[in-house]
């Protein structure tokens, strides 16, 4: 995919976030946001997963820990041919797959998962999967800056680190808000690269809206041999609508009428290069 | 039938000594079975399935959230993962792996609560598991099964390795007795074995708890009441159709178990009973909601009455109030 195409296409995914999320009066807005620039370069340029081989045990597998993003996820699972786009019109209604949190009934979603703290021991298990099976397929899972608290997390990086698992990827999507405020503020986990280097972890930094960087960072996996990967993309609530970016009042803002039209035309003239 | 034994004098192995034997001998052929333990190999008796098949062990340490997180990738990548730890802190601390990485993702991983109820003894209520069955029964998409004997921890074992379906085994750490040398008495997962028939009232018991049953039946036998005692070793599904023949078929019901009366055995046959209009006697046996007593596993259980003695004596007056 160009460069151009990869670009339409984080428009494409952040209007569409916003038409199911205006449609259903409810979801995560400012993270999906943040987030989808991730998910594009994951599910486009370097993840061997598609509906296709979703059965095959040699897959690539991702595993998103903040799971309440789920409108990203939902969007580029659709975009890449998992189910008709159409479902998504039933996003939060009375008794659709398409809820508030990734469920493996909807096609394309490896685990369930809404709980934080709980996507890095599973992505833990299933890369030691693959290790235990010879097996060359990797595990990526997203987490968000706001659930490093979560003990789980700390459980799971000695686990990654002790049995070299350099087959698995973490991402913090680190956009530095949660519901209450500032994670620094909240609960501050910084500096993050150290505590990760400290626990057996390669770690890179990357703009997580640079897709060419995003995709250079995803390629050079292993980052070092026998370490597990840790992704730190440092990102924007919001990113892209100019009244949701770094305002915490659109973690699960839903926008009117008029903040929806005025978002997209934000969004297409983003298009302009 | 009918012979009084004391519990610690028996000829049979703790369940859980059968459980790692017949891992181990399951997994000599079947690479895919995967013991993931906790710091918990030694309480686990899996000292020698980790020396025997050290690529089929996977060692987390003492963090049990992560155990069960662990467990669940493992099981989705294809791996038949037994988690084993101590009943207490698994389905305590990693009650929402339980839930939602097992469970509800429906990853097949196969808990194995050891040294549960009250084996820990004197070392207190932070190592009693008195609380499991009733989470557990809360969850929706998970068996239990507690095995009483040496030959249901054989089988059930051997059904955990064939299973698809999150599940939760229970074990204790008290040499335990045979129930019947019958053959014919199958162990089928789901359905309660009966190992003894008596039409004046059914001892609906699980896991340990099942040999003082027997034992009491023994002891009323002696004085003309006899006694069906069943061996429930699946608490969920429970075998509802059992139990209403139960109903049907004998003067009264006493549920036997080493867990808190709360949330158990005992009230999952209470709301069956109810729910079809059972009006006859019934008592709960079990833990009380109290500051547990202290004193070692046999101490305690024999102070809540789970003995052959205690049992009897609850039979006995029971019988005595519905006469008059």
């Amino acid at each position: 995919m160009t460069e151009t195409e990869l670009k339409q296409k984080s428009v494409t995914y952040r209007k569409k976030i916003l038409k199911y999320i205006v449609g259903a009066k409810a979801g995560h807005t400012g993270g999906s946001l943040s987030c989808i620039d991730i998910l594009n370069v994951l599910y486009n340029e370097v993840m061997n997963v598609g509906p296709k081989n979703f059965t095959s045990p040699d897959r690539d597998r991702y595993i998103q820990s903040k799971g309440h993003c789920v409108e990203a996820l939902f969007v580029v699972l659709a975009d890449k041919g998992f189910f008709p786009e159409s479902d998504l019109e039933t996003l939060c209604k009375y008794k659709s797959h398409y809820i508030g949190h990734p469920t493996r009934k909807v096609h394309g979603v490896e685990q369930n998962t809404g709980a934080l703290g709980h996507g890095l021991p599973i992505s833990a298990g299933t890369a030691l999967a693959a290790k235990m099976d010879g097996k060359s397929y990797r595990v990526f899972t997203l987490m968000g800056d706001g659930e490093l608290p979560e003990g789980s997390n700390w459980e799971a990086a000695l686990t990654a680190s002790h049995y070299k698992l350099d087959n698995l990827c973490a991402i913090v999507d680190k956009n530095t808000l949660q519901i209450t405020g500032s994670t620094a503020e909240v609960c501050n986990t910084d500096p993050l690269d150290e505590k990760f280097e400290s626990f057996g972890w390669a770690v890179k930094h990357v703009d997580g809206h640079d897709l060419k960087a995003l995709k250079e960072t995803f390629d050079s996996m292993p980052f070092e041999p026998g370490k597990p990967n840790l992704v730190i993309a440092h990102t924007t609530k919001g990113k892209g609508i100019s009244f949701m970016e770094n305002s915490v009042k659109w973690h699960h803002g839903v926008p009117d009428k008029e903040q929806y039209e005025i978002a997209l035309t934000e969004l297409d003239n983003l298009l302009v290069f | 039938m009918g012979a009084v034994v004391e519990n610690n004098t028996i000829n049979g192995k703790p369940n859980q000594d059968v459980f790692s034997a017949t891992l181990l001998e399951l997994a000599r052929a079947d690479k895919n079975i995967v013991a993931v333990t906790s710091d918990s190999r030694g309480s686990g008796k899996l000292v020698a399935f980790g020396q025997q098949l050290p690529a089929q062990i996977v060692e987390i340490g003492i963090a049990e959230q992560n155990l069960v997180g662990v467990a669940a990738g493992l099981a989705s990548a294809g791996k038949k993962a037994f988690a084993v730890s101590p009943a207490c802190f698994l389905t305590a601390r990693a009650l929402e792996q339980i839930k939602n990485d097992v469970a509800y993702s429906d990853n097949p991983v196969r808990l194995v609560g050891i040294s549960a109820g009250v084996s820990y003894g004197a070392l207190g209520t932070t190592h009693h598991s008195l609380h499991d069955f009733a989470v557990l029964r809360a969850i929706n998409n998970i068996t239990i099964i507690t095995p009483a004997d040496n030959f249901e921890t054989t089988e059930a074992v051997k059904f955990a390795v064939k299973t698809d379906k999150p599940l939760y085994l229970r074990f204790g750490k008290k040499a335990m007795p045979l129930l019947t040398d019958d053959a014919d008495n199958k162990f089928e997962p789901g359905k309660g074995r009966i190992i003894r028939k008596g039409a004046d009232i059914a001892l609906i018991a699980t896991g340990e708890t099942v040999y003082p049953a027997l034992l009491a039946a023994g002891l009323l036998a002696e004085i003309g009441i006899e006694a069906t005692v069943v061996s429930m070793h699946t608490i969920k599904p429970l075998d509802s159709e059992l139990i209403l023949q139960l109903a049907e078929e004998t003067g009264a019901i006493v549920t036997v178990e080493e867990h808190s009366v709360n949330g158990g055995l005992g009230e999952a046959c209470a709301s069956l009973l109810l729910q079809n209009g059972y009006g006859k006697p019934f008592k709960i046996m079990g833990i009380p909601d109290e500051y547990t007593v202290t004193g070692s596993q046999v101490e305690i259980l024999n102070h809540y009455g789970l003995s052959a003695e205690g049992i009897t004596s609850v039979v006995t007056g029971m019988l005595k109030t519905t006469q008059l």
